[in-house]
């Protein structure tokens, strides 16, 4: 690394952030179109995709030029990651808007439906059947579904992504080592458990439609237990596309002891997801 | 307030200043993505006050004149989303982006890149918003949104393709939100020149870090609340479907933790601002302002647990109505210390009135009063009887009208010869301050009397004997909006030329920002300024 600067960093103008909500909208104004079964959906979709995979290529590519020209002092490597940290923050509280939901389709909803206190009239007469347990539907659906067990391969999912915490912190370990062969292991087997989760996760969705009856459509249950995994699944597959770009980068030797921020910003990500799933397991799969 | 003496301020920088479309496209500058937030905010204001004016040309008389009935549910929703998600929002940002690094003497914003994805996602917003509006008109394109801001379902889950692009819109505003308050929490955090202590920072920063903070918490359910949304409209699932063992409660839940703080991030900037203005032309330091301070972290931290007085005529049990109750009547307590330290900061303190001034002075006694409105409506049993009628209107009116926007407009006033370099002309800004007030007032005091009286909200069609009421409301909304285009002028007028600005445009104004020409040039502070505070004026 060349010597600090002293002022801080300021970036001239630069093309991608446009760009970047271009193809941001392009994904969504063709997601709306194809909820409605609408045709250039797709292509919307298809289209904003490739701008935007262009895009982190383009921007990340500045940025990592900009770092290995030695432009960033310490400020400006500190407002990074201050800003990865306020981000994990939010996505902390949209995963808990999702806990939350479920508690309180749980427990709350659970007390409306089945008449506790004044409501015991309303519920005499219009769902005197529905009681509450759980997993359940409500008192409109009668399709039967057998709820997904927590102690076969969500169990062993855990085991998965608990050790891929534990071969990141080793990857990590082998930077900070300088021990180039460590590092790439360790990412190499980081991303090889993310992609075992999605694609355990993958085959568990196609038992639960297939075999279980449980489908987007077994009411809250259903609607609880695919917007929770779905969503986390989504994050451990944009996390393990995150670890393969620090791959690529270790590949390049791009990280030294001292400058590592991107594997840092990486790796409480990924912490962060196998966060969240422990908290999934316990209250979707096992209570 | 920090009293600073600046021992070193370097101006100028090694980039040139770019030109043509590019400086504004690409740009990577505070000071200009600032300028297109405030433009932006400007054409969004004219935008919703334009509804307003449909909204209350129609209800001039009783009667169905001017508007299809789901035509005017979706004027009220979108005059609703358009000023706040359009017109408060972004000024406070577009305020927030050239006054924080100037304010704090930081080179710029923290991460300058993102700074500019923030504001092109909520031009993004816009754009999937008028769509959503337009879609109706096109053959096969559903029903209007007729839910009113507040997008509850069943009504929302009822509704044509357009609710789902008000989804989206909702989701491209959240990432605009989110990726700015970040932005301005790590500049706060990180950026602040050596030597100014968080305890030392100016009010506006203050006012900005807590809704950042109040941003990054509730924008995230918002997301998500639409999201369930959509899949309830797509995907068959039954969150809000008490048939499938959901409940349509569950998004006014979702919706209000979003909505109840939503207000304080609309309010707390302005509050801000005039924290700035009085002790200017006051020519007195802030009274207490590390109670201020409290008060801030207090109304921003208790406004996040009271959402549900918004519901308390669904079946809330009586548990939680009445801790909601005691919960919202709490954060009258911080709001009042605000209030108080701003009239104790203009106690015996040699005032002039001009523009900014006398806003503060009108936000002051106006945003009381819809502050006392709001106690009325916290108390369980007062709000069973003014829920859903004119009452609430003239309420939240009175609360956002001087609380977020008149603030703003101060700030507009008090900033705009630093931002251009010109005065802007008093003779104007007076005459523009007095058609607000009385506009104002003729517009939304009536709609007290019309709620109390039984006229419900969201109804295009009203009984006869509400006619003088809404008379009056209506003129007073057209002098309201004739106001604006006073407004208007006043601004083109001093971006184009006026009497010049120094460097110290108000005589008792404090802050490294006075220390900069005006304008300030392209790049200010790129070496930071070492401080020397006056410890004994906190």
């Amino acid at each position: 690394m060349s010597q600090t600067p002293s002022n801080y960093f300021l970036p001239d103008p630069s093309p991608w952030p446009i760009v970047a909500v271009a193809s941001v909208f392009s994904i969504l104004f063709g997601a709306a179109l194809a909820v409605n079964g609408l045709f250039p959906g797709g292509i919307f979709i298809v289209l904003g995709f490739a701008l935007f995979s262009y895009l982190l290529f383009s921007w990340f590519g500045d940025v990592v030029r900009e770092n290995m020209a030695g432009l960033y002092n310490e400020r400006v490597d500190s407002s990074f990651r201050q800003g990865m940290i306020w981000f994990i923050t939010s996505e902390v509280f949209f995963f808990l808007t999702f806990f939350g939901a479920l508690w309180y389709l749980r427990n709350v909803s659970a007390d409306w439906l089945t008449g506790k206190g004044y409501l015991a009239g309303t519920h005499e007469v219009l769902y005197n059947q529905f009681f509450s347990v759980w997993p359940r539907t409500g008192p409109g659906l009668k399709e039967e579904f057998t709820p997904m067990k927590a102690w076969g391969v969500p169990a062993f999912n855990t085991i998965v992504l608990l050790t891929s915490g534990a071969t990141i912190t080793w990857a990590h370990w082998g930077l900070k080592a300088e021990n180039r062969k460590l590092l790439i292991r360790g990412l190499i087997a980081t991303i090889f458990l993310g992609l075992l989760f999605v694609t355990l996760q993958a085959w568990e969705y196609q038992e639960a439609y297939q075999q279980l009856n449980l489908t987007l459509k077994s009411g809250v249950y259903g609607s609880t237990f695919y917007i929770l995994t779905g969503f986390h699944g989504m994050h451990v597959t944009v996390g393990a596309i995150m670890l393969a770009a620090i791959l690529g980068r270790s590949f390049k030797g791009h990280f030294t002891p001292e400058n590592h921020f991107a594997f840092e910003a990486v790796a409480w990500y990924w912490h962060f997801v196998d966060v969240v799933w422990l908290g999934l397991f316990i209250f979707v799969y096992m209570l | 307030m920090n009293h600073a003496t600046i021992a070193h301020a370097h101006e100028g920088g090694h980039h040139g200043v770019p030109h043509g479309w590019r400086r504004w496209l690409f740009s990577t500058n505070h000071k200009d993505i600032g300028t297109m937030y405030l433009v932006v905010s400007l054409i969004m204001l004219f935008l919703g006050g334009g509804m307003a004016m449909l909204i209350r040309a129609e209800l001039f008389m009783p009667g169905i004149q001017l508007l299809q009935p789901d035509v005017y549910n979706n004027l009220v929703t979108n005059h609703a989303l358009i000023m706040v998600f359009g017109a408060v929002m972004p000024a406070a940002a577009g305020m927030a982006n050239w006054m924080i690094p100037l304010m704090i003497g930081a080179p710029d914003m923290a991460l300058p890149r993102m700074n500019n994805m923030s504001f092109w996602f909520l031009v993004a917003a816009a754009l999937m918003l008028v769509i959503s509006m337009v879609v109706p008109f096109l053959p096969g394109g559903g029903t209007p949104v007729n839910t009113g801001w507040t997008l509850y379902p069943p009504l929302s889950v009822q509704v044509g393709m357009s609710m789902d692009f008000l989804i989206f819109t909702v989701h491209l505003l959240g990432i605009s939100s989110i990726l700015a308050s970040i932005n301005i929490i790590v500049t706060i955090l990180n950026c602040r020149a050596p030597g100014m202590g968080l305890m030392d920072m100016p009010i506006f920063c203050w006012s900005w870090l807590v809704t950042a903070f109040l941003l990054i918490v509730i924008l995230p359910p918002f997301a998500g609340a639409v999201t369930m949304l959509l899949f309830d409209r797509h995907f068959g699932t039954s969150f809000f479907n008490a048939a499938g063992g959901g409940d349509p409660q569950l998004f006014q839940h979702l919706f209000w933790f979003f909505g109840h703080p939503e207000v304080y991030v609309l309010l707390l900037p302005s509050m801000g601002i005039l924290g700035h203005i009085i002790p200017t032309f006051a020519r007195k330091p802030l009274f207490g302002y590390q109670s201020t301070v409290g008060a801030m972290l207090a109304v921003g931290t208790i406004g996040l647990a009271v959402w549900a007085h918004h519901q308390y005529t669904t079946g809330l049990s009586l548990a939680a109505v009445t801790y909601f109750m005691i919960g919202t009547i709490v954060i009258s307590i911080p709001v009042g210390l605000l209030v108080f330290n701003y009239i104790a900061t203009m106690w015996r303190g040699a005032m002039t009135f001009e523009t900014p001034m006398l806003f503060a002075i009108g936000i002051i006694l106006m945003f009381s009063f819809g502050g006392l409105t709001g106690v009325m409506l916290a108390t369980i049993p007062g709000d069973i009887q003014y829920h859903d009628s004119y009452f609430v209107v003239a309420h939240f009116h009175y609360a956002l009208i001087p609380g977020a926007l008149l603030g703003l407009y101060a700030g507009v006033f008090y900033w705009l010869p630093k931002w251009t370099g010109n005065m802007y002309d008093e003779r104007l800004g007076k005459i523009f301050f007095w058609m607000v007030i009385i506009g104002f007032n003729l517009t939304f005091f009536p709609q007290h009397f019309l709620g109390l009286a039984g006229m419900p909200r969201r109804i295009i069609d009203y009984n006869p004997m509400f006619t003088e009421f809404n008379m009056i409301s209506s003129i007073g909304s057209f002098i309201f909006g004739a106001a604006h285009l006073v407004f208007l002028y006043v601004i083109v007028k001093t971006v184009r030329g006026g009497a010049r600005a120094g460097d110290q445009v108000w005589e008792g104004a404090k802050g490294l920002e006075w220390t900069l020409p005006s304008p300030p040039p392209f790049h200010t502070f790129t070496t930071p300024p070492q401080i020397k505070l006056a410890q004994s004026e906190a």
